[in-house]
């Protein structure tokens, strides 16, 4: 398990031995979503409650997939999405980006690259939460 | 070595993809040692309940992976076999005296039962035939003394930690359940206690300074001569 | 006595701990309404979050089990009161009912069990205090009517979103609203009603949870909020713990009581409702003097 930290994208593809191509391919695949279909019209992210945490906002993340630039792979983006489906009750071409943001923090959590780690939090640190924060965030973050 | 009986059933079991022939009716521990293995690590009580003899098999001609302890298993015809000596799953350091027992203290030091999916490999990994997904679920939740109840037969074989796809260590956690029930949450044994403070106030000195300074002749004659239950009827007894 | 109708209730891991306060007058109001939640035996955590990726039947399995629960059970249907356990049964029934593949699939995997069906539906409690209830009888059955009290809703993401499991209407909903006035209380309109609470983030990205808090509770106050109802135990968790840092770090902080949309209705009929917040409690009392008083 090995903690990512905030690498160029080149050194992403690097940490998980793919191209852009290939992980493309692989997000339309897992999501089952043309990253084409989207027109940029941004109400994905004027809707994102997370938006102003992110480094690539969900309509910028998209593109960067069309062109394939890497650094969405070493964005903040699908990390600090909480998988709310504002962005996919919005969107005109119903594409739903949650699936996206899904299938893109699947692709390292199938290659055992964990997100949250487990063996640093403590149980001090787990005191105070509830269970269903904790199951959720290992859901999203842990493979 | 006893020799062979003419009509003695023989049965092929494979150990690691090596085949032997072993007598019919042995358990897979003496069968494998029938064969000529010498068990030096996986070996404990020989009376299923230690759980050192973590077995993983195969029936021939069956897809399927099950799971046994080795002294207490029949062996078969045809089964493919591997020992599991060992599970390197490590245990939350706590200090018993010192931790909160409150709901989520599971959660707490075990945090990735909160990874559990509910596939059950586990319960079907378990040679004691303990519900052990239902355990987790109840620790889950917070439920301490149900996780205790549940996994009371567990013999920390480790075969469910070695199956489970979410890396969890049931048998340590179902441990610490247990611990925390029976230090902060059983109710108190009054009688137990009560003889426990009539010790410390020295009600038993005497008698017990008596006993050790006792010679061997005295004692025997002070074990026959002492205070028994009465006798069992005449049909029932057995000398 | 009339006998209770029985619901099949599917509790969720919170509500047995965190929660026990939803469940206490979740429980407490139906039997009000002549109501038994019957809780589903040997259900397990339905996974908080439904499995977003199109090959993944693996965290399918657990919702399904719970769904399978209820088929054993003879019912046709589960209840739950955690909007999150809702969201997850809710469009796991979508994925399995109906699809014989992947019933055949997972019901080959979980071989130890029965074969499930595909046919147990689910429904969140609102829609059965809306749609079988209704406002009028929950009006009816009242005993220290609400009025006065200003109550934000905070519907949270998971009773809305997506489409095919809302309840209501996904940008503009109405059923907290319509609950707050059959009790006699004022809904309140603020910009933050449908919004995510940041959700699960609260784990490894508290501050941002406290940013996002600061901003929901701030705007209900604003729009004269006297109390924020929740239907998850998630956004309750989030929006309650993070304000304690509000109100440690922000001078002059007056605290936001939040409660769960049972608990509201707990108080309105004056049966049990678990443990209140103290300034609600104030707040409530001062309200039936005045109108006593007026």
């Amino acid at each position: 398990m090995i903690k990512k930290k905030e690498a160029a994208g080149e050194e992403q593809l690097a940490l998980l031995e793919l191209s852009m191509d290939e992980i493309v391919d692989k997000i339309e695949e897992l999501s089952g979503q043309n990253v084409f279909d989207c027109y940029q019209c941004g109400m994905c992210s004027a809707g994102c409650p997370m938006a102003d945490e992110m480094d690539l906002l969900p309509n910028q993340v998209l593109h960067a997939l069309q062109v394939k630039d890497p650094d969405v792979m070493s964005a903040n983006s699908m990390w600090i999405c909480a998988s709310c489906y504002t962005c996919q009750v919005r969107c005109p071409k119903e594409v739903d980006l949650a699936k996206v943001m899904e299938a893109m923090r699947q692709i390292y959590l199938r290659k055992q690259l964990d997100h949250v780690p487990l063996d640093d939090l403590s149980h001090r640190e787990i005191r105070h939460l509830p269970q269903i924060a904790v199951v959720a965030s290992f859901r999203k973050k842990t493979g | 070595m006893a020799s062979k009986k003419p009509d003695k059933e023989m049965i092929h079991i494979h150990v690691m993809g090596k085949t032997y022939e072993v007598p019919a009716g042995l358990t897979i521990m003496d069968a494998m040692e029938y064969a000529g293995y010498r068990f030096t690590r996986g070996a404990g009580c020989r009376s299923g309940f230690c759980g050192a003899c973590s077995t993983v098999y195969r029936h021939e001609g069956d897809y399927r992976l099950q799971f046994a302890l080795a002294c207490q298993e029949t062996a078969q015809d045809g089964m493919y076999l591997v020992q599991l000596p060992f599970t390197p799953a490590p245990r939350a350091e706590y200090d018993i005296e010192k931790i909160n027992p409150k709901e989520n203290v599971l959660l707490q030091y075990y945090p990735e039962i909160a990874r559990c999916v509910s596939c059950n490999t586990c319960t079907k990994a378990c040679p004691q035939d303990i519900q052990v997904m239902d355990y987790i679920q109840a620790a889950l939740r917070g439920d301490i003394a149900k996780t205790a109840e549940l996994s009371f037969d567990c013999i920390q074989c480790g075969l469910c930690s070695m199956r489970c796809p979410a890396d969890i260590k049931h048998y340590h956690m179902a441990q610490m359940a247990r611990r925390i029930y029976g230090r902060y949450m059983s109710p108190v044994p009054q009688h137990l206690e009560d003889r426990l403070q009539e010790i410390a106030e020295g009600k038993f000195d005497a008698e017990l300074d008596r006993l050790v300074s006792m010679s061997r002749k005295e004692l025997e004659e002070a074990y026959a001569a002492r205070v028994r239950e009465e006798a069992p009827a005449e049909s029932e007894k057995s000398e | 006595m009339k006998e209770l109708e029985k619901l099949t209730y599917f509790p969720g891991c919170t509500l047995k701990d965190t929660a026990r306060d939803f469940e206490i007058s979740g429980m407490a109001v139906m039997e009000a309404l002549g109501y038994v939640l019957e809780e589903l035996e040997r259900w397990n955590c339905c996974g908080t979050v439904f499995s977003l990726t199109d090959d993944d039947l693996m965290h399918q399995v657990a919702p399904v089990r719970d769904l399978l629960r209820a088929q054993e059970a003879g019912s046709e249907e589960i209840i739950t009161l955690c909007s999150m356990c809702y969201g997850t049964l809710k469009r796991t029934s979508h994925f399995v009912n109906g699809n014989q593949e992947r019933l055949d699939k997972l019901n080959a995997f979980m071989d130890k069990e029965i074969d499930y069906e595909g046919k147990v539906s689910v429904h969140h409690l609102l829609e059965v205090l809306r749609d079988r209830i209704g406002w009028e009888k929950i009006e009816e059955r009242m005993t220290n009517p609400l009025e006065g009290l200003n109550v934000a809703p905070f519907y949270g993401c998971t009773l809305l979103r997506p489409q095919e499991i809302a309840i209501d209407d996904t940008d503009a909903p109405s059923v907290l609203q319509d609950l707050t006035t059959a009790l006699w209380a004022t809904p309140v309109d603020y910009p933050y009603a449908v919004e995510c609470c940041g959700a699960y983030q609260v784990v490894d990205h508290r501050e941002v949870i406290v940013e996002r808090t600061h901003r929901i509770l701030s705007a209900a106050r604003r729009a004269g909020a006297d109390v924020v109802i929740a239907s998850c135990p998630l956004c309750h968790h989030n929006l309650r713990d993070t304000q304690k840092e509000l109100i440690r770090t922000i001078p002059d902080y007056e605290e936001m009581p939040i409660i769960y949309f049972t608990q509201l209705m707990a108080l309105a009929y004056g049966v049990e409702a678990g443990k209140i917040p103290t300034s609600l409690k104030a707040k409530i009392k001062h309200l039936q003097t005045v109108k006593g008083e007026g």
